[in-house]
């Protein structure tokens, strides 16, 4: 995590004011610094390292919850990679993914272009504009999606005053997810916000000169705004895209619970939900969720890699 | 929000009012469309079941309470009450274990230089970018060899046990930004850790920790997943799972006390939010920056 800046370290005349010192005392704080975070530690053995061994070791075996654990080596990933199903839902999911995550943080940017300007009522807006980002998650607003674009309800009847007529969004297989996707979009608030900090922190002289020699807007914005704020778009991108790929509730209420019709919100979770929880099959639901884990290490990893090519930070400028 | 603006920006508009007119105008679109759907279902609530889908007002013509009356009943035998007495349990055991297991693992990253410290914490936030599903099946086979299915034990362990890292991250950031005079000074005056982290860092830490409150109970009374896999008893489901009860009955005429529904389910976190939606929004921009 590049953004985070560690605490400077404290020079060197500048000692603990502790009054004990040498090894008795750097002793003392370590079993202090252990002691505090013993939580941590306990949460960090049980349920996170753990649980990864464990699933490692189950995607190898075949394991319906019941009997124990049969090693089967490479059987689930091969499987899994013929899986028709399983394909579609890779396809869904990179859908989902590719088309929700640039529209969301064009329109978060957008957004928090328009409100870094000071005008009346510009924190009351930043405020309605968040809110979707807080109850968008909920079944409630799942239930309201699916009401609004379903046969006949208000997007339908909006498109037929255009012209268009595929009927509800919901029933049809083609247009499905972009009900997901639109309901993804809706939910901007957070990665304006963060837009917003990156803003804020743009020196103001740049414009200035950038203004005396003539540039417009347009090369004000390319030539200033976005390399400034790259490092926190550099951030929502990451962000959005690793949250993009574990969708699950939103597919799972919208699209009614068989995350359909036809497949064709079957994201990645709903069909590791699907084959881990509704057929047991635990051990090809944990080679599923390690392939994920994969995939997002790589798309982490290429984001951090291409990072050299078009973020750049305020040190590297200096 | 002040430096937001470029001087030419600011001279413009006090030139142009039409400038701040079409900013308005911008806003105000956007705002339409963000609170459609809000408005929406606050005005289908008072719709006849059969004029949800079909009728394309947003508010209701001639308002009934029908939909809210026939909440009273409850689904299935279970009182609606016993849905949000349950997401209140786990929403307030889930504020409780995130404050205090958070804030206890934030002091020691942030105020004590124990040997391990720099590579537990790149591990805190490695945890951050894992996918929660690589988590899910283990867990689920830990809980239920303990014999926790079915109970709020999987639910809140997590949160008792400080594994919502971005919390714990949040704390770190806040308790590094304090002046280190502080707990210096504490130290001179003989205070150890624990009473440093409880009578100094806690306290001032109070925006960090209220925006981990929350942001905690937010998420909890939305979490889908957790009480779908875990819960089995409908008089144990969280509103989440009861709103899907009203979806499986698939009554076309029961539209009204879903959307009703919805709508209750929606009010603590709206009422949340325009409490405390100053901290949350900081709280936001914070954890992506500084």
């Amino acid at each position: 995590m590049t953004l985070v800046k560690e605490a400077p370290a404290r020079p060197a005349g500048k000692r603990s004011a502790a009054p004990v010192a040498g090894r008795r005392g750097r002793r003392r704080e370590n079993l202090a610094g252990y002691l505090f975070m013993s939580p941590w530690i306990a949460g960090f053995l049980l349920l996170t390292a753990g649980p990864m061994i464990a699933s490692l070791y189950y995607a190898f075996t075949s394991y319906n919850l019941f009997t124990p654990p049969k090693w089967v080596g490479l059987d689930n990933f091969t499987t899994m990679f013929q899986d028709p199903r399983w394909q579609k839902s890779v396809e869904v999911t990179l859908k989902y993914v590719v088309v929700a995550t640039p529209l969301k943080l064009l329109l978060a940017l957008g957004v928090a272009l328009l409100l870094a300007q000071k005008r009346r009522g510009q924190g009351l807006y930043r405020a309605a504009f968040y809110m979707p980002s807080l109850i968008g998650a909920s079944v409630s607003v799942g239930f309201v999606w699916r009401a609004l674009f379903s046969d006949d309800a208000v997007v339908d009847r909006t498109q037929k005053i255009f012209g268009l007529d595929v009927g509800g969004w919901i029933g049809n297989p083609d247009y499905v997810l972009y009900a997901l996707v639109a309901l993804s979009i809706w939910q901007f608030g957070a990665p304006m916000v963060i837009f917003l900090a990156g803003l804020k922190q743009v020196p103001q002289e740049l414009y200035e000169a950038a203004e005396m020699d003539g540039a417009g807007p347009f090369r004000r914005f390319w030539n200033i705004t976005l390399p400034m704020i790259s490092p926190v778009l550099f951030f929502n991108v990451l962000l959005e895209s690793i949250h993009a790929f574990q969708v699950f509730g939103s597919a799972y209420v919208v699209s009614d619970t068989r995350c359909g019709p036809a497949d064709a919100t079957l994201v990645y979770t709903c069909y590791l939900y699907q084959k881990g929880f509704k057929e047991a099959q635990m051990g090809f639901a944990s080679a599923m969720a390690w392939t994920l884990v994969v995939a997002v290490a790589l798309v982490t990893a290429v984001l951090f890699w291409s990072q050299k090519k078009w973020v750049h930070y305020e040190e590297a400028a200096k | 929000m002040t430096t937001a603006t470029s001087p030419a920006v600011r001279t413009a508009n006090e030139r142009r009012p039409a400038g701040s007119i079409a900013w308005h105008l911008g806003a105000l679109v956007v705002l339409a469309v963000v609170l459609y759907p809000v408005i929406w279902v606050l005005g289908a609530s008072f719709k006849p079941s059969k004029d949800i889908v079909a009728s394309l007002d947003l508010l209701p013509t001639k308002p009934v309470w029908a939909n809210f009356s026939g909440l009273a009943d409850g689904i299935s035998g279970i009182s609606i009450s016993t849905f949000f007495t349950n997401s209140l349990m786990y929403a307030g055991l889930a504020v409780v274990g995130v404050v205090l297991s958070s804030s206890l693992t934030a002091y020691a990253f942030a105020k004590i230089r124990f040997a391990g410290r720099n590579l537990l914490f790149t591990l805190m936030i490695g945890t951050l970018l894992l996918p929660y599903h690589v988590l899910l099946i283990p867990q689920y086979v830990l809980f239920r060899n303990l014999g926790y299915i079915d109970t709020l034990v999987p639910l809140v362990a997590g949160k008792f046990l400080a594994t919502e890292a971005f919390f714990v991250f949040l704390m770190v950031q806040f308790m590094r930004g304090l002046p280190r005079e502080l707990d210096e000074a504490a130290k001179l005056d003989g205070c150890g850790h624990l009473r440093t982290y409880w009578s100094i860092v806690l306290p001032l830490s109070r925006p960090a920790v209220i925006t981990s409150a929350i942001f905690t109970f937010i998420n909890a009374w939305n979490d889908f997943m957790g009480p779908l896999i875990y819960l089995n008893t409908p008089s144990k489901y969280t509103v989440s799972l009861g709103l899907m009860m009203f979806r499986d009955q698939e009554g076309i005429s029961d539209y009204g006390s879903m959307i009703a529904m919805s709508l209750v389910a929606l009010v603590p976190v709206i009422a949340f939010f325009m409490a405390f939606q100053r901290y949350l929004i900081d709280g936001m921009a914070t954890s992506g920056l500084k």
